[in-house]
């Protein structure tokens, strides 16, 4: 391969980047379904619809999320250790929430009892809403800077708490992240189911998207406002990996500094608005398919506009700035990435390919009717 | 220095949280290709029975793959939660099969699985079949990658330490793929099981015959169960045989430990059956042995000998102290004393850099460690030897007296002779043998290692977050208490299925759909 270790840097940001937004717009609709459970399904038959929308695949779309965090661990060890080790509570409480998820979704209807049911669907609901919340709350952490230093033998030393996490602007985060989620879960519902339940979730579509559209807004002037962080050494992009040498700067403002220097990046939020928007009213004249297309890409923007501002920090220190992590040097060797880059180039297009293959198999609406006929091998 | 306390509470953790997830692991792994198997039958034969075969079987599956999944989420986290300095210390290498078996693996069963449940009607039989194939697949490539991954902590090949960026990075991919421990774990750990669901099908089927019931379901299963059973369970013992005569190569103390070899006796060495070894003494007492076996299975040669525990503590003594000076010449190198002199002085110690840190136990400085403290060091390179040589016997004996029953099913089965109540009995009641050959193997090859995360270059007190006890007693709890609650659902649900049977499936031909005691 005749990728050079800037290249490879580079090119590996935006495939973590991919795989997130992959998570998102497939385990995202998820995880917004589960929420959804509870207000779109006032009965037992009905909740049964929205669970098998979304029964067949949704392991698949969360090993997304899985793959996510491998290639995290591949490609930016020590981002992957900074980050696990030092959001440990948030961590723990997010796996609590996906522990409920195999289970929920394989066990509740095999009993009769509908007090079982009804606690396995609470345990679906917060299966959804607390990973959600968290994954949110820990990018807004990002984006404010997280308060761990390095020693010279790159021991990490975290020192804040699992309640420090919880900032003004990171809680805005996890709600624009459960408001966007939610969005594309009703929008997946509006196209999976028909009758009563397809009237919910057009309702929920108009409610969260307007609501997603707000969060992101405010979020992004916060952002404009709030400090930012900017390496101020001169980066040399291909040497060993080695956080401790650089000098970095916090000012208000600097999370806007590759939007001043690359303006075509203002597409991206740009991007978002439209089609967050897009989503409301495609939503509303029952296109739901193409709704669904326009909430990916909102989804897909969003998270892109947050990383194109970081870039090219992955996790910034607030306490001892000049440790921040970075992509220039918190990468794997340039051998691992190439190994890894050879792998995902062949794997990642035989994955969608199947994938693609299976949501085709399942394509169509589930309804009412299916459920009572196939009362004993459903969900 | 973390301190001792949140190092060993890291360490049960991990312990158990694995474990934990291995209970699930294995019948998937052997269940999934049973699977393929019936429904092969299936599609080849026409005949309906193998069909509510796969499917019955496949519910089963299902509830034991909820848990699996449940508990490996956990593994992918927990490297990173409570592993941090490890992570970063050999992430570069140790994170790759990780994120390759997500690609090609996760990716694969999890995505099929969906359409195993869901898509009977909507798949013609072919594709319904091929579907089943690729989950079987899934699974093990999933076990292939992380025993990858595995295997480079017993055996790292492949990959050299980096000064400038203060962790150990790939050098030859090749090297990790066909690292020998890997390999002999793979092929071990898979066919433990195929071994466990067999014996799953088996004493399940047994069950159903004991009592009379679905005996055509139960025979037609007993018979696949029987017949890739003993194939399983030959695989595993043989591939045993081969992952200790690896050892005996690529981790020699790992094997000296299990055998308790004190010393390094002529060859071929002895095989101690059993006994009371006393680490502390160096010496086995009331040991009974059979001469020749070890030397004969562990080297295959006559005359090449098995290192004992005291000669590699020798070893070890001179290990640490070149160790000393690799870490020296390490502080030179970080603090800019870059010339070509202390590099190549660097290189020729590097080997042994991870005996050095050893001595971060007694002294954070390594350097001006005193004798004593080299003593201590070189006596905490091996592992503890006791709990090695029981769990590794328990193993073994479980793995023949499956052997045994195996033997006598697939006899039973070839002569349709399968409803024996001596033989039935035995199969039910061999059901929770795989579990704890398992178990006790995963014990031994991850205590075996100690006291190192990767064998002679980071030890394990180094490798954990550092984070508080009371960070470490919350996780704990939380673990235990949600998984124990999760496996009383579980097996209550397992069992609920298991005595309602193929009826279950609501076909209206199975026994409690129809007369009591009519034959089917």
């Amino acid at each position: 391969m005749m990728f050079d270790y800037e290249t490879l840097r580079f090119i590996w940001w935006l495939l973590l980047g991919a795989l997130l937004i992959g998570f998102a717009v497939t385990g995202g609709f998820d995880l917004g379904v589960a929420m959804l459970l509870p207000a779109l399904g006032k009965n037992d038959s009905e909740r049964r619809v929205i669970i098998n929308s979304i029964g067949a695949t949704w392991e698949g779309n969360q090993v997304w999320f899985i793959t996510g965090g491998g290639a995290l661990f591949a490609a930016w060890p020590i981002a992957y250790s900074v980050a696990f080790s030092g959001f440990y509570f948030a961590l723990l409480l997010t796996l609590v929430g996906l522990f409920m998820r195999p289970l929920g979704f394989d066990y509740r209807s095999k009993l009769p009892s509908l007090n079982w049911r009804q606690n396995w669907d609470r345990a679906l609901f917060v299966g959804g809403f607390i990973p959600a919340l968290i994954f949110g709350v820990a990018f807004g952490n990002l984006l404010l800077g997280v308060p761990f230093h390095l020693d010279n033998d790159m021991r990490i030393f975290y020192e804040g708490s699992f309640f420090g996490l919880l900032r003004p602007f990171a809680l805005l985060a996890g709600l624009l992240s459960v408001a966007m989620l939610v969005m594309h879960g009703a929008v997946y519902l509006q196209l999976k189911t028909e009758g009563e339940i397809n009237q919910r979730s057009k309702t929920a579509v108009s409610l969260f998207a307007a609501l997603t559209l707000v969060i992101f807004a405010l979020a992004g002037v916060w952002v404009a406002n709030s400090d930012g962080y900017q390496i101020s050494s001169a980066i040399v992009h291909d040497a060993p990996s080695n956080p401790l040498i650089k000098t970095v700067q916090k000012a208000p403002g600097l999370w806007l500094a590759n939007y001043g220097e690359y303006p075509l990046l203002w597409l991206l939020p740009v991007m978002g608005f439209v089609m967050g928007a897009a989503t409301l009213l495609l939503s509303k004249i029952d296109r739901p398919g193409l709704a669904f297309i326009s909430s990916s890409l909102t989804l897909s923007a969003i998270i892109l506009t947050a990383g194109a501002s970081m870039f090219p920090f992955l996790i910034p220190s607030s306490i001892a700035v000049n440790h921040s992590l970075t992509v220039w040097d918190a990468g794997s060797s340039l051998h691992t990435l190439k190994i890894m880059l050879g792998v995902t180039v062949v794997f990642l297009p035989i994955v969608l390919t199947y994938t693609a293959w299976v949501f085709r198999v399942l394509r169509g609406k589930i309804t009412l009717e299916h459920i009572h006929a196939n009362d004993h091998s459903l969900y | 220095m973390i301190s001792e306390g949140v190092v060993d509470l890291s360490r049960w953790q991990f312990a158990a949280t694995s474990l934990y997830h291995f209970l699930f692991v294995p019948l998937t792994l052997g269940l999934s290709f049973l699977l393929a198997i019936m429904e092969s039958t299936y599609v080849m034969t026409g005949r309906e029975i193998y069909k509510d075969m796969t499917q019955f079987w496949g519910k089963l599956f299902g509830i034991n793959f909820a848990l699996g999944v449940t508990t490996g989420l956990t593994m992918e986290f927990e490297f990173g939660m409570n592993w941090s300095y490890f992570s970063h210390y050999v992430g570069d290498v140790f994170g790759a099969p990780l994120a390759i078996e997500g690609l090609m693996a996760f990716f694969l069963e999890s995505t099929f699985v969906g359409l195993f449940f869901f898509g009977w009607d909507k798949l013609g039989k072919g594709q319904h079949l091929l579907v089943t194939w690729l989950v079987a697949l899934g699974t093990n490539l999933s076990a292939l990658w992380i025993l990858v991954a595995n295997g480079w902590m017993q055996n790292p090949v492949g990959a050299d330490f980096n000064y400038e960026t203060m962790r150990m990075e790939i050098t030859d991919f090749a090297s990790l793929l066909f690292n020998p421990a890997a390999q002999v774990k793979f092929v071990h750990t898979v066919a433990a099981g195929y071994t466990t669901a067999s014996a799953f099908v088996l004493g399940i089927s047994a069950y159903y015959m004991l009592k009379g019931r679905d005996s055509a379901f139960a025979q037609r299963s007993f018979t696949i169960a029987a017949g890739f059973g003993l194939a399983a369970t030959l695989s595993v013992i043989v591939l045993g045989d081969e992952s200790g005569y690896t050892d005996g190569e690529v981790q020699k103390v790992k094997l000296a430990a299990i055998e308790a070899e004190w010393h390094t006796e002529a060859p071929p060495a002895a095989f101690t059956v059993i006994g009371i070894p006393d680490q502390d003494t160096m010496e086995t007492r009331y040991a009974l042995k059979i001469p020749w076996v070890l030397g004969l299975i562990g080297t295959r040669s006559v005359d090449e000998p098995i290192t004992g525990l005291t000669e590699i503590l020798e070893k070890n003594r001179l290990r640490v102290r070149n160790g000393m000076k690799a870490y020296a010449l390490l502080q030179d190198l970080r603090q800019g004393k870059k010339d070509a002199a202390t590099l190549a002085e660097f290189n020729r110690y590097k080997a042994d850099l991870g005996y050095g840190l050893l001595l971060k136990r007694y002294t954070e400085a390594v350097v001006d460690a005193t004798d004593e403290q080299i003593e201590l060091a070189a006596q905490y390179s091996l592992p503890r030897v006791v709990p090695l040589f029981w769990t590794f016997r328990i193993m073994v004996a479980c793995g023949f007296v499956m052997l045994a029953v195996f033997v006598f099913a697939f006899i039973a089965s070839s002569i349709r002779r399968c409803r024996q109540n001596w033989l039935l009995k035995l199969s039910l009641y061999t059901i929770p043998l795989p579990w704890i050959a398992c178990e006790t193997g995963w014990f031994v090859a991850e205590f075996g290692r100690q006291p190192w995360t990767i064998a002679e270059v980071l030890p394990t007190f180094l490798s954990a977050s550092s984070l508080t006890e009371l960070d470490l007693y919350l996780s704990l709890a939380s673990y235990i208490g949600i998984y124990t609650l999760f496996l009383i659902i579980e097996m209550f649900l397992m069992l609920k299925f298991i005595k309602a049977g193929p009826s279950s499936l609501h076909k209206g031909r199975y026994h409690f759909e129809i007369a009591e005691g009519a034959a089917l």
